[in-house]
């Protein structure tokens, strides 16, 4: 069938599997936007307020899910907003689609109105992007895309379509299947290697990250947790992988990570580190590791293995196979001495519990989790709440945290929180976030309301930037330059003013009655807690620290 | 760990912007090229690095592995020195006199290179070989204070025997 190129992108995009896209229009894309319209009936587009939040919103909707996110922007401005959407989705190993339009061809290069060199822009944080120079390639092109965006390890590809390229027609194909590459598999020698080094282990720690999620390899690290009476720990990236109702699942280890799985990080005699990049924050002072433990890492990117800490073993290939082929040739084994030891390390965690306060963190976070499923999708922005919710919130199922683990980029959560949502189908969702985050792109309250999306939004609200305050608090003599805001924002007018039902908060009752009505609501509900500004994350490891530079207070 | 040289095969597709992003990936992780060849093969499709790059065991490993997961790059060989036939090329323009005529030619013979422009003033040179005997003629150069310009291309390097980079 002849189509044109506008035609062919949004027929390649339901032939995908694609039927939410996230954008915001533009000169360079007015061909997409007028198929998109053509064919509401097939596939949605939901607008955004702003492109960075399209962004975001296509990357929740991929973490949500666990299938493409698409953002559709024009050429330029639109195009160079998506820049800290793509690389918060390149860092976090998300899979974005992000189609862009550009210049027609003959103006390409000629510094024309709202011309930007896209690709060169994005090509250090994408796995692949395109200019598509001849509408021939175009159905190929985007298909490869999706390909690429979810085969190994995920992560976001770009597509820039110039003008002139989706008004041009060509012969279009539909394509029955949909490609991915198949990722490498370690041979039986070096699985042997693995099971004789797990045998020969005394305390054995699993070191899950964001990659169980990936390859949704949770029961298997549970199956080799029981086999083996090893204890489990998560990066940020990792929490939900396994379900925190296990007793030796010890929730996040590193900088801000749980005492006790930390600690039993650090008196390990053996790290399997599953899908995990050993990432600073998360690792701090390698030496202090390396000097107790053997290390086995199970990545489907060869290029993690040796990257951040040298491996005594290295499996390459999608995990959820690997701990099959593993646990398949480990014998039940009992370590009483380890969990014990462990198990004391969990007691003496409730001292590190700060204690007393009702609007505590923890005290809020616990309060919102009665109203909550193990289903509902928590979204965080960037920030001390960030934290406080990996530490505290009880997460039970894959996929319920979408939160900016490497690029750490405030602003990601309300956008993430629309894409999340959609992606459920609508249901309830829940943003934690800061004053400061909430700040940086509120604008897409807009978004929210216009959908009647159920989201509950809480602001711990301090007044600073209470992060970098911590910091400065800690490490900087305690001049705080620039994060005690002061600002005037009224965030509860502000909702009502964006169309969505808001209430201040200062105290547990009322939070509990807030919660009530934000749970029973049928559109955006903004939760605006009153918290204490000089109130810190802990426990605390320095950067470059270890568990001997613990600070509890 | 010591900062050997290091030689670097690779075949990617014969796209425009390839080079960019192999360039790119050594700036952005902070490894040092010293010299990059990049031209097509005898299939089209495809064209063929030699990369010349500095570094310990580590940042080696880390080149290699970074290198397999760009898109366009097919096949990433560490080539080994003792099997393999590594070639630079050097146009060097020198400054002459009556005087220094008969040296430089013997330079020239020694060194088996070609003189392929030759006028009352200056001359320039051709001489192809592994990169440490253009160097030593370079030095020779040096010394004697001649050298107008010179231009010296990316190394080259093949395997020897049957086996190819491309299977």
């Amino acid at each position: 069938m002849k189509m044109n190129g506008a035609q062919i992108i949004v027929e390649t995009l339901i032939e995908l599997g694609c039927d939410c896209v996230f954008g915001y229009p533009g000169g360079a894309v007015l061909n997409i936007y007028d198929e998109l319209y053509k064919s509401s009936d097939r596939i949605r587009h939901v607008i955004s307020a702003h492109e960075q939040g399209a962004a975001h919103a296509a990357d929740g909707y991929a973490r949500a899910s666990g299938r493409p996110g698409v953002v559709i922007a024009t050429s330029g401005p639109g195009a160079t907003n998506l820049v800290t959407g793509i690389a918060t989705a390149y860092l976090d190993s998300s899979p974005l689609v992000a189609i862009t339009g550009n210049v027609a061809l003959p103006l390409l290069g000629k510094d024309s109105f709202q011309e930007v060199d896209i690709m060169g822009v994005t090509m250090p944080i994408t796995k692949h992007n395109y200019i598509v120079k001849d509408v021939r390639d175009l159905a190929g092109i985007i298909r490869e895309a999706f390909a690429i965006a979810q085969s190994g390890r995920p992560g976001p590809v770009l597509i820039d379509i110039p003008k002139d390229v989706q008004a041009a027609e060509c012969e279009y194909t539909p394509s029955g299947s949909t490609q991915k590459f198949s990722p490498p598999k370690p041979d039986e020698a070096n699985i042997d290697r693995a099971v004789e080094l797990i045998n020969s282990a005394k305390k054995p720690y699993i070191y899950c990250g964001g990659g169980v999620v990936a390859a949704d390899a949770g029961d298997q690290v549970r199956k080799l947790a029981v086999l083996t009476d090893a204890v489990i720990g998560l990066s940020m990236m990792g929490l939900s992988a396994v379900s925190s109702e296990y007793d030796f699942c010890l929730g996040m280890a590193g900088m801000h990570g749980r005492y006790a799985s930390t600690k039993a990080k650090s008196e390990a005699d053996l790290i399997i580190g599953v899908g995990v990049r050993f990432s600073d924050r998360a690792t701090g002072k390698k030496s202090r590791y390396t000097q107790n433990a053997k290390f086995i890492h199970i990545d489907i990117d060869a290029a993690e293995i040796d990257k951040n800490i040298p491996a005594n073993i290295g499996l390459v290939g999608d995990v959820r196979e690997i701990l099959k082929r593993i646990t398949a040739k480990l014998s039940p084994t009992q370590r009483p001495e380890w969990k014990k030891e462990v198990a004391k390390m969990i007691e003496d965690e409730i001292f590190f519990y700060p204690k007393g306060q009702e609007m505590h963190p923890k005290a809020i976070i616990e309060r919102v989790q009665r109203h909550t499923s193990d289903d509902t999708v928590i979204v965080t922005d960037v920030g001390q709440h960030q934290m406080w919710c990996a530490q505290y919130y009880r997460f039970r199922k894959p996929r319920t945290l979408l939160t900016s683990g490497g690029l750490g980029t405030m602003g990601f959560g309300l956008g993430a929180a629309v894409g999340g949502c959609f992606a459920r189908g609508g249901e309830r969702t829940v943003l934690f976030t800061g004053d400061g985050s909430f700040g940086m792109n509120l604008t897409e309250l807009a978004t929210a309301v216009s959908n009647n999306l159920p989201i509950v939004i809480i602001i711990m609200n301090n007044g600073v930037l209470g992060m970098v305050r911590q910091w400065q608090k800690l490490f900087y003599g305690g001049r705080y330059s620039n994060t005690t805001l002061g600002r005037k924002t009224d965030f509860v007018k502000l909702a009502e003013a964006f169309g969505a039902r808001a209430a201040r908060v200062e105290s547990a009752a009322g939070l509990d009655r807030s919660l009530e009505a934000a749970f029973a609501a049928d559109r955006p509900f903004v939760i605006d807690c009153k918290i204490d500004m000089d109130e810190n994350v802990l426990p605390m490891i320095p950067a470059g620290g270890s568990i001997d530079d613990i600070i509890v207070k | 760990m010591q900062k050997e040289q290091f030689i670097l095969g690779v075949i990617v597709s014969n796209h425009f912007g390839v080079l960019t992003r192999v360039s790119g990936l050594f700036s952005r992780r902070g490894y040092n090229i010293d010299s990059l060849n990049v031209s097509e093969t005898e299939n089209p499709e495809y064209s063929r690095m030699t990369i010349i790059a500095r570094g310990d065991d580590y940042v080696k490993n880390q080149i290699v592995k970074q290198l397999e997961k760009l898109h366009e790059v097919k096949k990433v060989e560490l080539m080994d020195p003792d099997r393999t036939v590594l070639r630079e090329h050097l146009l060097i323009k020198l400054r002459v006199t009556p005087a220094t005529r008969p040296e430089i030619t013997e330079a020239v013979n020694i060194f088996r290179g070609k003189v392929v422009d030759f006028n009352a003033d200056s001359m320039i040179i051709e001489i192809t070989g592994e990169p440490s005997k253009l160097s030593a003629f370079i030095d020779f150069a040096k010394q004697n204070d001649m050298i107008i310009e010179m231009c010296r291309a990316g190394a080259l390097a093949v395997n020897r025997g049957l086996q190819n980079l491309g299977n």
